[in-house]
């Protein structure tokens, strides 16, 4: 089995952020730069697959050179090699979702593994869109995922509950929350890791139109709310509810 | 030129849902034709209620269509907006309108805005990026769009039309995903997307019987649905569905009372949209008293249960 995982490198969650001085982007300098914690989530699950059925696991990074580093940190948790698309300028969803899809192609993997979304853009549509350009079946937010022959059995939290669906191979599944724990490097891990192979490529040499289909006009943090009252007890607390804002 | 609109009625079998009119709501803001769109089986009733408020509703009925399966519903979904010659494809952004709406931005060749909180023009959005933490106004630039929409930050439209339901012929295609069960989390309670006031417990509660025993009674007494940190859910607690955050539910009732919780980013992304905020909480420096209109600083066993007291008493 062969299985494809996207890796994003994103801004920390725990990062303050402020936007820089062309209003559309953030500043980065000082700023810790982690995997997107879904993918991680996703290269976790692929490891398990393939250390149950056999196979091999191949991440994908779009991006700067730095995202060597993420792609690194998924080769030290396991991962067999990687591929690292250098592209300078911000891309769309649509044109990432044309470059997944052609590596997908050349690499005819059995289960593309996503992310359900990057904790930066929250735009989720991108492995959706591979999916249906790849013409594959979904399972998105998958919180199980189970093999049997040419069929992914996946759980997924759907609306009001779960949902488990039978997706036929090869096919896209984004990962959730719960899916499971992501492992920890170990040292020796770590060690191989700087051996295993990374074949870096320039994006103008996969030959594709991409044209944007979406820009950024503007970024802004929006209004700081004025923080709150600390009541004194909790009879004042049902009487402003009450009489000042008339929601009980 | 005239903005043609596709506006998807996402229904549960028996009713379509209230986040399709906040869909039709921000569909409203571009000036431009509106039809709505119910896939499914036996589908005639909701049809016809959608069309309450949609003056031209297209039925797509087929056994395919018998599950919301994002392969054949996008390819129905796309064949409909070609045939009608539609500019802007809209769907409320609950997890089917995220599964389903980007494979339909490929067949159209659209680009695509995901979970938009404003309309700017016919073009022009706004959306939470970075878990709300940074607003961004996007563009998109196909002939075609598709949009999602977070139902919290469009009422649900209420003006009745009387429209027109028609029947078309749908073509699921390729389909290679099988619908196998669907275990729904029951509930008394109002949902947690649509209700007009939650009760949140966090890791403060100190377990599921904590939980329970805190969180219950005073969403009983307001007639409020439960939510949860994602810490809660993540140890078991609590059902997964009820979790509010960046990547849970995103809720904005008129009152919003966290108990016990901490108030991380990722949660909230997840609720800072609400009317009125009370938190509580036994840290002074929790940052949820910073998003909170009222604190109340102490033990969560003492002040929850005196809290249910004063309300009943009321």
């Amino acid at each position: 089995m062969k299985i494809l995982v996207t890796v994003k490198r994103v801004t920390d969650y725990e990062a303050k952020l402020q936007i820089d001085s062309s209003g559309t982007g953030v500043k980065l300098d000082g700023v810790n730069m982690i995997a997107n914690p879904f993918d991680e989530i996703a290269v976790e699950e692929a490891l398990r697959l393939v250390e149950k059925h056999g196979g091999e696991v191949c991440v994908l990074s779009i991006g700067s050179g730095e995202a060597t580093t993420q792609l690194r940190a998924a080769m030290a948790m396991g991962a067999d090699r990687g591929i690292l698309i250098k592209a300078a300028d911000k891309l769309d969803g649509v044109s990432i979702s044309k470059i997944i899809t052609q590596i997908a192609q050349e690499e005819k993997p059995d289960i593309l593994l996503m992310g359900k979304q990057s904790i930066d853009d929250d735009s989720q549509q991108i492995a959706q869109m591979v999916a249906e350009r790849l013409g594959f079946g979904q399972a998105t937010q998958a919180n199980k995922v189970v093999i049997e022959g040419e069929w992914a059995m996946v759980v997924r939290e759907a609306d009001g509950g779960l949902e488990t669906l039978s997706v036929k191979l090869p096919c896209v599944i984004t990962s959730d929350l719960r899916l499971n724990e992501p492992r920890y490097a170990s040292l020796p891990g770590i060690m191989k890791a700087k051996k295993k192979p990374l074949d870096e490529r320039e994006l103008a040499s996969l030959g594709l139109d991409l044209k944007a289909s979406l820009s950024i006009l503007k970024l802004e943090l929006p209004p700081k709310k004025q923080a709150g009252e600390i009541l004194p007890d909790v009879a004042t607390l049902v009487s402003k509810l009450r009489e000042v804002e008339k929601v009980i | 030129m005239s903005a043609i609109h596709l506006i998807i009625a996402e229904h549960d079998g028996t009713h379509f849902k209230k986040s399709s009119l906040s869909a039709l709501a921000a569909a409203q803001k571009i000036p431009g034709a509106c039809h709505g769109l119910v896939l499914g089986k036996n589908i005639k009733s909701m049809a016809d209620a959608f069309a309450k408020h949609v003056p031209q509703v297209h039925m797509a009925e087929h056994d395919g269509l018998e599950h919301r399966l994002a392969q054949p519903y996008a390819k129905v979904i796309a064949d409909v907006a070609k045939s009608i010659g539609a500019t802007h494809v809209w769907a409320a952004a609950t997890a089917a309108g995220k599964d389903v709406m980007p494979r339909v931005a490929v067949r159209l060749d659209a680009g695509m805005a995901s979970d938009i909180q404003a309309v700017i023009d016919d073009k022009t959005y706004k959306r939470p990026m970075w878990a709300g933490d940074i607003t961004g106004t996007v563009q998109l630039h196909s002939p075609v769009q598709v949009i999602t929409v977070r139902p919290t930050e469009f009422a649900p439209v209420e003006t009745q039309v009387q429209g027109q339901v028609s029947a078309v012929k749908a073509d699921p295609g390729v389909n290679n995903t099988r619908f196998i069960g669907f275990e729904a989390v029951k509930s008394e309670r109002p949902e947690l997307a649509d209700a007009t006031i939650v009760v949140s417990g966090g890791r403060g509660c100190k377990s599921p019987e904590g939980f329970k025993q805190l969180i219950e009674p005073l969403a009983d007494q307001l007639r409020a649905a439960i939510g949860a940190s994602r810490a809660v859910c993540d140890a078991g607690w609590v059902p997964n569905d009820w979790q509010v955050g960046q990547t849970g539910k995103v809720v904005a009732p008129k009152l919003y009372i966290a108990v016990g919780i901490s108030g991380a980013i990722q949660h909230v992304a997840g609720m800072k949209g609400s009317k009125v905020i009370v938190a509580i909480n036994k840290d002074p420096e929790a940052p949820i008293f910073q998003v909170a209109d009222y604190g109340l600083v102490g033990d969560v066993f003492t002040i929850v249960p005196e809290l249910v007291q004063r309300l009943k008493a009321l």
